[in-house]
C-alpha cells in the first residue's frame, strides 16, 4: 500500500522566529513539492505563517520520511528539533483538524481552508493525496456550516466592525471618521472598509500624517480642531491618538448630537489613555465602545468558538473515519481485481466448451446468455468484495485477503 | 373538519413558541423546527380559515371570537413575510405565544368553529373586519420589532458581552421595518374605520368604547408616522410610542369588543 506520510512544524512547535525561517512563499512550496515528488511520488507543502507541512505519498512510508526532515532541514537546519511526524490516519486526522481551523491559532479561522486549497493546487498530486486533500476541504467546509466555530469575531477591529453591522445593519456606504492617524487606527479603518463602509476622514494633531493616511484610504484629511463639525454628519468615529487626555469630550458629542436628528452615532475608543469621554455613552443614540468592552467581547466570542469546536471535532473525526476506510481498501485492491480476473476467466473458458451448444443459437440469444452469465459472476462476487474492503479498515484485512487468496487459489498459477 | 384543523394549527404554532425559546438559549435545529411550525401551522389555519369560508353563506369571522381567528391568522401571515429569518427569530419569541394564547382565546369564544353568520353584507365585513383587523396585525408586528429594538439597543448600551454571539437585527434595520410596517398598516385601518363610519352614519348608531378607543388607537399610530416624517422621531422614543399605540390594539382586541359586537 502506498502510505500517507506528513512532516512539518507548526506554531504548536515552534517559535515565531523559527517558523519565519522555515517559512516558503507559494513558488518555493511548489518547487519543494515537485522536487519531492520526483519518480512517481506525490507531494503537497503547506506553508502559512503558523505551520509549514509536508504531505508525502510514497510506497515506502519510511524513506518518504527521510526526504521530507532532509527538505525541511535543507530550508532551516534548527528546525529538525521541531518536527512532528505523522502518517496514514494520523496524518489524515491532524489535515482535515488542519482545514476546519481546529488547529489554528483562533480556532476556526477562515483563512486557513483557502491555504489548504491553495496549497493541494499548487502540489504534485495523484490519487492518495486528491483524495485527501479534497475530504480535507470537505471536512472543513462541512465544520463551518454545521457549526458556529467561524461565525463570531476574532479580533478587535473585525469586533468593532461586527459591532457597527449591529448598528447599521450593512455598513455600504457609512461614513467613518478616523482620529489618530497611526496603525491601529488604520488596521481598523481597513476591516471597515473591507464591510464596504467609507472613511470619510482622518483627523490628526499633525496634519501631514492625516493627509498621508488620508491619501491611502480616500478619505479627507482634517485637524483635531475640525472634529465637532464632522461628527455631524459621520456614523462610525474610531479614535487611536497618543493624546494623554480626552480629545473628545461629552459636551461637544452632546452639540453634535443635537443636530444630528436621532441618528445613531458608534464611537469606538481604540487608544489607551482613552481618547474618548466615557460619558458619551449615556448621551440618546451613541454607544462608546472602548479596548477593555471590545477585548472582553472578543474573549467571549472566542470561547463560544472553543465550545464550537467540540462538535467540529466530531464532523472531523466522521470524516477521518471515511478515509481510513477507502485508504485501508487499497490493500485489498490486488485481491479483489485477482479474484474478478479468476471468476471471468472461469465464465469465459466454461462458454467456450459449451459453445457446440451455444452455436445453435442466434447473435441475440449468444448475448443474452453472455450477460446473464456475466451477471451470476457480479452477482456472487458483489457481497465478497464489500465484505473484504470492510474488513481490510480493520485490523484483520490482511488475514481476510490472504484466506480469499487461499480460498480461490489466486495467484497459484504463476507459482 | 374545523375542529380536525384547529389542533393541528395550535400545535404547530405551540411547537414553534417552544421552538423559538430552545432557539435562544441554543441557536440552531430549534429555531429550523420552530420555523416550520410556523410555516405548517399557517398553511392549517389558512385551510381551518377557508373550510370556515366554505361552510357559511357568507363571512365568517364577523364574531369576536372569530374576528380573533382572523387576526392570529394576519399576525402569522405578516410575520412569516421576513421574520423566518434567521437574525429574527428572536421575534418568534414575543410572536408565538401571543399567537398560540389569542388562538386558544378565540377558541373558547367559538371562533374557529362553524355557524355564527352576521347579519351584515360580506362586501361591508371585508372591507371593515378585514381591513381593521389587517392593520391591528401589522401594529402588532411593529411593535414585536420595536420591542426587539429596545432589547437591542439595551444590550449595546449595556456593552453586553454577549452581543456577537448572539446577533440580533441591527437598530436600524428594525426602526425602518417598524416604519413600514406602520406606514403599510395605516392606510388600511383608515380605511376600515371609515367604511365603519359611513355604515354607522347610514345605521344611525352610536359611538361605542370600541369605536372611540379605536379612533385613540388610529390617533396614536398616526402621530407615530408623522412624528417620525416632520420630527425625526426614530429610534427609542419611537419604539416606546409603538408599544403604546400595541397596548392600544390589545386593548381593543381583548377588552372592549363585547360592546360593539353585541
Amino acid at each position: 500500500m502506498r502510505r500517507l506520510v506528513l512532516v512539518g512544524t507548526s506554531h504548536h512547535h515552534a517559535p515565531i522566529e523559527l517558523r519565519e525561517r522555515v517559512a516558503l512563499d507559494a513558488e518555493h512550496a511548489r518547487a519543494l513539492a515537485a522536487r519531492l515528488a520526483d519518480g512517481g511520488g506525490e507531494a503537497v507543502c503547506l506553508s502559512t505563517c503558523n505551520r509549514t507541512e509536508l504531505y508525502l505519498v510514497g510506497p515506502d512510508g519510511d524513506e518518504a520520511e527521510r526526504a521530507a526532515v532532509a527538505a525541511l532541514a535543507e530550508v532551516e537546519p534548527e528546525v529538525e528539533q521541531a518536527l512532528y511526524r505523522l502518517s496514514d490516519h494520523a496524518a489524515a486526522l491532524h489535515l482535515f483538524r488542519v482545514a476546519a481551523g481546529l488547529d489554528s491559532l483562533v480556532p476556526g479561522e477562515g483563512e486557513i481552508l483557502g491555504q489548504v486549497r491553495a496549497a493541494y493546487e499548487s502540489g504534485t498530486t495523484g490519487t492518495l493525496l486528491d483524495r485527501v486533500f479534497h475530504q480535507a476541504l470537505h471536512a472543513g467546509r462541512k465544520a463551518r456550516v454545521q457549526t458556529a466555530i467561524g461565525e463570531s469575531p476574532a479580533s478587535v477591529s473585525s469586533a468593532a466592525a461586527a459591532l457597527a453591522e449591529q448598528v447599521f445593519g450593512e455598513l455600504d456606504g457609512r461614513a467613518i471618521l478616523l482620529i489618530g492617524a497611526g496603525k491601529i487606527s488604520e488596521q481598523a479603518a481597513r476591516n471597515l472598509l473591507s464591510r464596504r463602509a467609507r472613511i470619510a476622514f482622518v483627523a490628526n494633531r499633525s496634519l501631514d500624517r492625516a493627509e498621508e493616511l488620508a491619501g491611502r484610504l480616500g478619505a479627507e484629511p482634517l485637524p483635531l480642531e475640525r472634529i465637532e463639525e464632522e461628527l455631524v454628519t459621520a456614523d462610525i468615529v474610531v479614535a487611536s491618538t497618543s493624546a494623554p487626555g480626552y480629545v473628545l469630550d461629552v459636551e461637544t458629542v452632546a452639540r453634535a448630537v443635537r443636530q444630528r436628528r436621532g441618528r445613531q452615532l458608534l464611537l469606538i475608543d481604540l487608544a489607551v489613555p482613552r481618547d474618548l469621554d466615557p460619558a458619551i455613552h449615556h448621551l440618546d443614540g451613541c454607544y462608546l465602545y472602548d479596548i477593555d468592552d471590545l477585548e472582553a467581547i472578543v474573549a467571549e466570542t472566542l470561547a463560544g468558538r472553543r465550545g464550537e469546536a467540540e462538535r467540529a471535532e466530531a464532523i472531523v473525526a466522521v470524516e477521518a473515519a471515511k478515509f481510513h476506510e477507502w485508504h485501508a481498501s487499497l490493500d485489498v485492491v490486488p485481491e479483489i481485481a485477482s479474484l474478478r480476473a479468476r471468476a471471468e476467466e472461469i465464465r469465459e473458458a466454461e462458454l467456450r466448451k459449451a459453445d457446440a451448444l451455444l452455436g445453435r443459437l442466434d447473435e441475440g440469444q449468444r448475448k443474452a446468455v453472455e450477460a446473464i452469465t456475466a451477471q451470476i459472476v457480479n452477482k456472487l462476487l458483489h457481497l465478497p468484495t464489500v465484505r473484504l474492503k470492510q474488513a481490510a479498515a480493520a485490523a484483520d484485512g490482511v488475514l481476510y485477503a490472504e484466506a480469499v487468496r487461499h480460498l480461490f487459489g489466486l495467484g497459484e498459477d504463476e507459482r | 373538519m374545523a375542529e380536525l384543523l384547529f389542533w393541528p394549527a395550535l400545535l404547530c404554532y405551540g411547537e414553534a413558541a417552544f421552538g423559538y425559546l430552545g432557539d435562544a438559549r441554543r441557536p440552531g435545529a430549534a429555531g429550523r423546527a420552530a420555523t416550520w411550525g410556523v410555516r405548517l401551522g399557517w398553511l392549517t389555519q389558512t385551510a381551518l380559515l377557508g373550510v370556515q369560508a366554505a361552510r357559511e353563506d357568507g363571512f365568517p369571522w364577523a364574531t369576536w371570537a372569530g374576528s380573533l381567528n382572523l387576526f392570529v391568522w394576519f399576525v402569522v401571515g405578516a410575520y412569516l413575510i421576513w421574520g423566518c429569518r434567521k437574525p429574527y427569530r428572536l421575534l418568534g419569541l414575543a410572536v408565538m405565544p401571543l399567537a398560540v394564547a389569542l388562538l386558544v382565546v378565540a377558541r373558547a369564544g367559538g371562533g374557529t368553529g362553524i355557524g355564527a353568520r352576521s347579519h351584515y353584507s360580506n362586501l361591508f365585513l371585508v372591507l371593515h373586519v378585514g381591513l381593521v383587523l389587517a392593520a391591528f396585525a401589522g401594529f402588532t408586528l411593529a411593535a414585536a420589532l420595536s420591542g426587539l429594538y429596545l432589547w437591542q439597543e439595551r444590550r449595546l448600551k449595556q456593552r453586553a458581552t454577549t452581543i456577537l454571539r448572539r446577533p440580533a437585527p441591527s437598530l436600524a434595520t428594525l426602526d425602518r421595518l417598524a416604519g413600514r410596517t406602520v406606514a403599510f398598516s395605516l392606510p388600511a385601518l383608515t380605511l376600515g374605520i371609515a367604511v365603519g363610519v359611513v355604515r354607522l352614519a347610514s345605521d344611525g348608531g352610536r359611538v361605542d368604547a370600541l369605536i372611540a378607543v379605536t379612533l385613540v388607537t388610529w390617533v396614536v399610530w398616526a402621530a407615530y408616522l408623522v412624528l417620525r416624517v416632520t420630527r425625526r422621531w426614530t429610534g427609542r422614543r419611537a419604539a416606546y410610542l409603538a408599544l403604546a399605540g400595541f397596548a392600544l390594539v390589545i386593548l381593543v382586541r381583548l377588552a372592549l369588543p363585547a360592546t360593539h359586537f353585541a
